[in-house]
């Protein structure tokens, strides 16, 4: 198929053959990073910025990564760096990086539809790279593609995420291209951060990650953040390891080739033991090496997919 | 100021508060209506026409004082004017909020100055609309407000509440109020928690934040005695709570807002902010709840829930953007499409008693009517005038409507107050 799409801001609107496309052009670009010279001409002559509102060193740099091992010239704008901490509308913040001729944004941001909102107004490719509890598209590609290369297939691949799901844009990006690629995904964790409405979009629910850790084939765990605890969806994080962290117990009850993953960063104790993070089935760090495939992937696709005419100034 | 005289011939006359609905003549001669024609008045030829009182928009947000960038008096008057509302009760979330009697009157001023309709203002029921203190609702009273209300936000703290309650008896005076609680509702909800916010990762308010505080109302109204009516009712769960309620005399009510029968929470799939209001769009089953609400007398009033923002404010992440949506000139068509013509749901001279007489008894004024005597306010109505919205023929300064571009059936034509006609479709 021929890519056609000048945005990725959900994974939700893609289709299986799409998602497949960025797998397989990853699956190209991962080569790359093998390589002595890690750098292709691809983007050579494109702009584009990294617009940071929310605080993120891991996906940045790994966009950022991506952008140079392409050849694009990147700008990197943080939050507290830019006229929106001014207060500027995000609107008029993207139109001023337009005009400067940014190719492709890549936007960080707290406020769901945040990428699509921008993506709607703006000329530039606009990638989302996290927009506060909606999604996360290169997370869930780069996990998809973690458990297409160690397990050879998606279809009929049982994965149970673990944890903060309501709040988890990981976890809805993980949800639909697993879905779609014909997966089952099964969300694990207590009642009050694992709404039942999540059915309806495909996954099935347990309350008792017990009673299904040695079906999965992929364990991926979320990180458990404080303020949740404040705001009373869990007692403890001491309560919350007992019932749903992954510990060494735990783990010697996978499926012998079950992959552990996690998408970063991990609070070792909480979600998840350090002898785990570090034990022979855990893929965490070729997620992070995959993500960056897998950026390169997007970036080029959506910087070569078709734009619409340029209207007459 | 004397009022106009009008002679209006051969249409519907539809007065639910007499329940009159035959093929006839409405006079109106210095403002009043009459029994016999005005000589040398304007005739007016109503054949084919529904001939009904003045339509009451008991929840509108005029913004004035403080908000002349979204609305002023003048430009959301004559909106009510070209929606075919004769009378608008104006909201007290203004800038200050309306408070105190020296805003009242200052409203009603720029109302007598500039309106093209009747203005009935409402005062806050706590000062700042904080929550905490009671405003000055005797004086409030005396300078002319027909309710009290901290609409936008909800009094949390129950004994406030009560003692409002108590203290509103004394002047007879009823509180709207914008039922939702705050610890269940969250101060960063943006929509109906369910499906769709899940999928988009929205915060939400769950329907109970708004049952539990209908419910409360019910037992502080029954407890005081004093009318307390449920603004823009959302879930399906607290129609079945007014429904018990009033049967056994209660003195609640509620009303129901066009874009709640209109629209659910999937609206929100593009983040589009035109679908963000308070409270939320919900689900088909609410607003199946919402129609038998209607059907049955549970709910009695229809309202718009008039909320216009500038252009700028809204075009912004679904989360920063204000509630609300403009309503003055869309809610007739909404209302016609929505009660009589997809699935009847009630009949013609219900929906006018809706938004007639029913609103005028909540509040206490002489309108809603076309009994002799009362003032001449008249909407000419055309049930099955099938037209398309487009905002930009709006006469109110908001643009932030869904209903853009939707072809709907039933459209007010002309417009009176007291006699004068104020609006005229085409003119």
């Amino acid at each position: 198929m021929k890519w056609q799409r000048k945005d990725l801001t959900e994974l939700r609107g893609l289709s299986a053959e799409e998602i497949t496309c960025i797998l397989d052009t990853a699956s190209e670009f991962k080569g790359v990073g093998q390589r002595r010279l890690k750098k292709v001409p691809s983007l050579r002559g494109k702009t584009l910025i990294n617009l940071f509102v929310e605080a993120s060193t891991r996906t940045r740099t790994s966009f950022e990564l991506a952008a140079v091992r392409l050849s694009a010239d990147v700008v990197n704008i943080t939050a507290g760096s830019s006229s929106l901490s001014k207060g500027e509308s995000l609107k008029d913040t993207a139109k001023n990086l337009e005009a400067l001729a940014a190719d492709l944004i890549v936007l960080r941001h707290s406020a769901a539809g945040a990428a699509q909102f921008l993506a709607e107004r703006l000329r530039a490719g606009v990638i989302n790279a996290g927009d506060g509890s909606h999604e996360h598209p290169t997370q869930g590609l780069l996990d998809t593609f973690t458990i297409r290369e160690r397990l050879g297939r998606i279809a009929g691949v049982k994965v149970g995420i673990v944890g903060d799901i309501r709040f988890s844009r990981v976890a809805r990006s993980n949800l639909h291209a697993l879905k779609k690629l014909g997966a089952e995904v099964i969300f694990i964790g207590p009642p009050t951060l694992v709404p039942p409405e999540f059915q309806r979009a495909g996954a099935s629910i347990s309350h008792r990650l017990d009673d299904v850790l040695g079906e999965l084939d992929v364990i991926n765990l979320l990180r458990i953040q404080h303020e949740r605890q404040k705001a009373g969806y869990f007692p403890g994080t001491g309560e919350y390891a007992a019932l749903f962290g992954l510990n060494a117990e735990r783990a010697a009850r996978l499926k012998p080739g079950a992959l552990v993953m996690h998408p970063g960063p991990i609070h070792r104790g909480v979600e998840l033991d350090g002898s785990v993070a570090d034990g022979p089935q855990s893929v965490i760090l070729d997620q992070v090496t995959n993500g960056l495939a897998v950026r390169m992937a997007i970036l080029y696709l959506c910087a070569s997919a078709p734009r619409e005419q340029e209207e007459t100034l | 100021m004397s009022g106009g005289s009008v002679n209006i011939r051969g249409g519907r006359v539809i007065d639910p508060s007499s329940g009159r609905d035959e093929t006839g003549d409405v006079f109106v001669v210095n403002g009043k209506f009459a029994k016999q024609p005005a000589e040398g008045a304007e005739e007016v030829d109503a054949s084919g026409l529904v001939v009904c009182p003045g339509f009451v928009d008991i929840h509108v947000h005029l913004r004035e004082p403080g908000q002349g960038a979204k609305e002023t008096v003048e430009s959301g008057t004559k909106a009510a004017a070209a929606g075919g509302f004769t009378s608008v009760v104006a909201m007290p979330n203004t800038q200050p909020t309306a408070d105190h009697p020296g805003i009242i009157a200052w409203l009603r001023n720029r109302a007598k100055a500039c309106g093209a309709v009747n203005v009935f203002p409402t005062g806050a029921i706590t000062v700042g609309s904080q929550g905490e203190q009671l405003a000055p609702i005797g004086a409030m009273a005396g300078a002319g407000i027909v309710a009290v209300t901290d609409d936008g936000r909800c009094v949390q703290n129950h004994e406030v509440m009560r003692r409002a309650a108590e203290y509103c008896g004394m002047f007879g005076l009823p509180i709207m109020d914008h039922c939702q609680d705050a610890s269940l509702a969250g101060s960063e909800a943006v929509m109906h928690e369910g499906y769709w916010s899940t999928l988009l990762g929205l915060p939400g308010w769950p329907r109970m934040a708004e049952e539990i505080i209908v419910a409360r109302n019910v037992m502080l109204s029954e407890a005081t005695g004093t009318r307390i009516h449920c603004q823009h009712i959302s879930s399906g769960g607290s129609v079945n709570i007014l429904r018990e309620a009033r049967a056994r005399g209660v003195a609640i009510s509620g009303e129901v807002c066009p874009h709640h029968i209109a629209l659910t929470d999937e609206a929100l799939a593009g983040y589009d902010s035109n679908f963000k209001m308070n409270p939320p769009l919900r689900e088909q089953s609410d607003i199946d709840a919402l129609l038998g609400g209607v059907a049955d007398g549970t709910i009695d009033i229809l309202a718009t829930d008039h909320a216009p923002h500038t252009v700028y404010e809204k075009e912004v992440e679904l989360a920063a953007a204000p509630f609300g949506i403009v309503g003055l000139e869309t809610a007739v068509g909404l209302f016609c499409e929505i009660l009589l013509h997809r699935r009847p749901v009630i009949d013609l001279p219900r929906m006018v008693a809706m938004l007639t007489i029913n609103p005028s008894r909540l509040i206490g004024i002489d309108r809603g009517t076309l009994s002799v005597g009362s003032p001449g306010d008249i909407t000419l109505l055309d049930p099955n005038r099938s037209w398309i919205v487009d905002k930009e023929t709006f006469l109110t300064k908001g643009r932030n409507t869904p209903f853009h571009g939707w072809q709907l059936r039933g459209r007010a034509v002309r417009t009176i107050v007291d006699g004068r006609t104020v609006w005229k479709l085409g003119a």
